[in-house]
């Protein structure tokens, strides 16, 4: 009976969390770009600071109809959101945030394995939005979405591999436990191809070619209204919440921190992954967006590479130091 | 893997993880039965989703976890995506492809059931004797399957890495060949077809 409580408790909170973090970014988005670009809008609603305005966006988003194309395929444009949206959910069952056997939704062998492979089917979602709205903008983003998924899952399944060699576990636990504060430097590489290349795989600028707006209006989304098109928003923020948190747990150390890291060292993770966010949000108000023949350039060119040259700094220091 | 018979096993005992194998086996069935039947191409793709995510949740019921994972993200997260991507780019009416049938329907169920008759014969007789202790430690963990892939299966596996990789070169050839007739002038439409496959 109590393994039964324990296992519904641990997904009730980690259900809380996806709840409320995806939220707490899209807040913070529209403070960071508002501060940034000197935008009024958003510092308006509600008084001070602009407080309300997410609680406005979400009343906005629950009046409007739901509307359903005349030509769409009913079914599968109805299933996209949810195909979009609960792979992340099922990321963050396994992301730890400190050390204890208490402080992970649920240890997994092969965790690493699993976060990259349910991440990949979120984009699902996106490429039967973009086939079944019956809309030729659409369909141009659900192209996009392919071509920029198959571009740049290689150099992050790489880095992640080279993480994974470092360590010599795929657990996601063990390879925050094996973390030296030297693999920092070490592993550096690695960490910036594999963040650029989530980026890429969340279609946040300046990777957004597949949802620009002013181009082919938010691609995939265009025919998707009221709810439904929040749950893509609320997918995206998600995004952004699991792709920060692993890269906390593979690169940057996760719990670890200079001190306090024995009863604190969820707050490290938080930390962590709040200031990578941030950087998030800043790239989407610096960077304009790249265009799509220098994306797959970036990627094959570039990541690649630098990926593989990673796995084989990786080997050479670990056979070396061994 | 191969845990030795030494209590008597039965087959089809009713615990409940051989209940939920069955059950997820009839469903990957059935999806793979709509997969090839729907006269919907994107649908049929769909469809593959599901089959090979029940095949995926199999591997995880055996307690292969590594297996599954590289399943999902092999076959739902690539294979799927490059197929949907192939089908976008080309041809993909919402609603039947009635040109989409090649009239080969009797000609595919014999080599499917030809086949699928040999595998099952195949495994069966290989495998009739070999035990999974589900209660036991697991027996397909990362560790388990990486020691007995690269201690006893090594062989096999460079093999194959060396016709993927002969697969790689061969596209890139094609690819490039397409692209210089195409350059040399006048790109003659009408032996299209054939160069048209090679290009992808």
């Amino acid at each position: 009976m109590n393994d039964v409580l324990d296992v519904a408790l641990r997904l009730v909170v980690v259900f809380l969390v996806f709840l409320t973090l995806p939220l707490v970014i899209g807040q913070t988005e529209h403070k960071v770009m508002a501060h940034m670009q000197g935008r009024l809008g958003p510092m308006y609603a509600g008084g001070f600071h602009g407080w309300a305005q997410l609680v406005a966006d979400g009343v906005k988003f629950a009046q409007k109809e739901d509307v359903v194309p005349a030509g769409a395929d009913r079914r599968v444009f109805q299933l996209a959101p949810a195909v979009a949206l609960l792979p992340y959910l099922l990321v963050l069952l396994a992301i730890p945030i400190g050390p204890s056997a208490g402080a992970v939704g649920q240890v997994l062998d092969a965790g690493i394995f699993f976060v990259l492979a349910v991440m990949g089917v979120g984009v699902l979602g996106s490429l039967m939005a973009g086939w079944a709205s019956a809309n030729k903008f659409s369909l141009l983003g659900g192209l996009r979405t392919a071509a920029q998924l198959l571009a740049y899952e290689l150099p992050m399944l790489l880095a992640a591999a080279s993480v994974a060699m470092a360590a010599g576990t795929v657990s996601l636990p063990g390879i925050v436990g094996a973390f030296h504060w030297w693999w920092l430097p070490w592993q550096l590489i690695g960490a910036v191809v594999f963040f650029v290349a989530g980026l890429a795989e969340l279609q946040r600028p300046p990777f957004d070619m597949p949802v620009a707006d002013s181009e082919i209006i938010f691609g995939a989304y265009t025919e998707y209204t009221g709810l439904r098109f929040a749950l893509f928003l609320l997918a995206e923020y998600a995004g952004i919440v699991v792709l920060c948190g692993l890269t906390t747990v593979l690169f940057l150390g996760g719990w670890h921190g200079p001190w306090g890291a024995d009863g604190l060292g969820w707050v490290w993770t938080l930390v962590k992954t709040a200031i990578l966010a941030f950087l998030v949000i800043w790239l989407r108000v610096t960077y304009p967006r790249l265009r799509e023949d220098q994306l797959q350039k970036l990627s094959w060119t570039l990541l690649v590479p630098l990926a593989l040259a990673q796995i084989a700094l990786t080997g050479v220091v670990k056979v070396v130091t061994a | 893997m191969s845990l030795a018979a030494t209590a008597p096993y039965g087959f089809l005992s009713p615990t409940g993880v051989e209940i939920a194998f069955l059950l997820v086996g009839l469903v990957t069935l059935g999806a793979a039965l709509i997969t090839v039947t729907t006269r919907q191409l994107v649908h049929a793709a769909l469809w593959l989703v599901v089959t090979l995510g029940g095949l995926a949740v199999e591997y995880l019921l055996l307690t292969a976890e590594f297996i599954a994972w590289v399943q999902v993200l092999i076959y739902v997260g690539s294979v799927v995506v490059l197929l949907l991507f192939g089908l976008m780019l080309t041809r993909a009416p919402i609603g039947h492809s009635p040109d989409a049938d090649s009239g080969n329907r009797p000609a595919a169920l014999v080599v499917a059931v030809g086949s699928a008759g040999a595998l099952v014969w195949v495994v069966t007789d290989a495998f009739r004797a070999t035990w999974i202790d589900l209660d036991g430690p697991a027996a397909g963990t990362t560790g388990v399957t990486g020691e007995s892939l690269f201690r006893h299966w090594v062989l096999p596996f460079e093999a194959l890495s060396v016709l993927l990789l002969a697969a790689l070169v061969g596209a890139i050839v094609l690819s490039r060949k397409a692209k210089a007739e195409q350059a040399a002038g006048t790109p003659s439409l009408a032996k299209a077809p054939g160069d048209k496959e090679g290009a992808r």
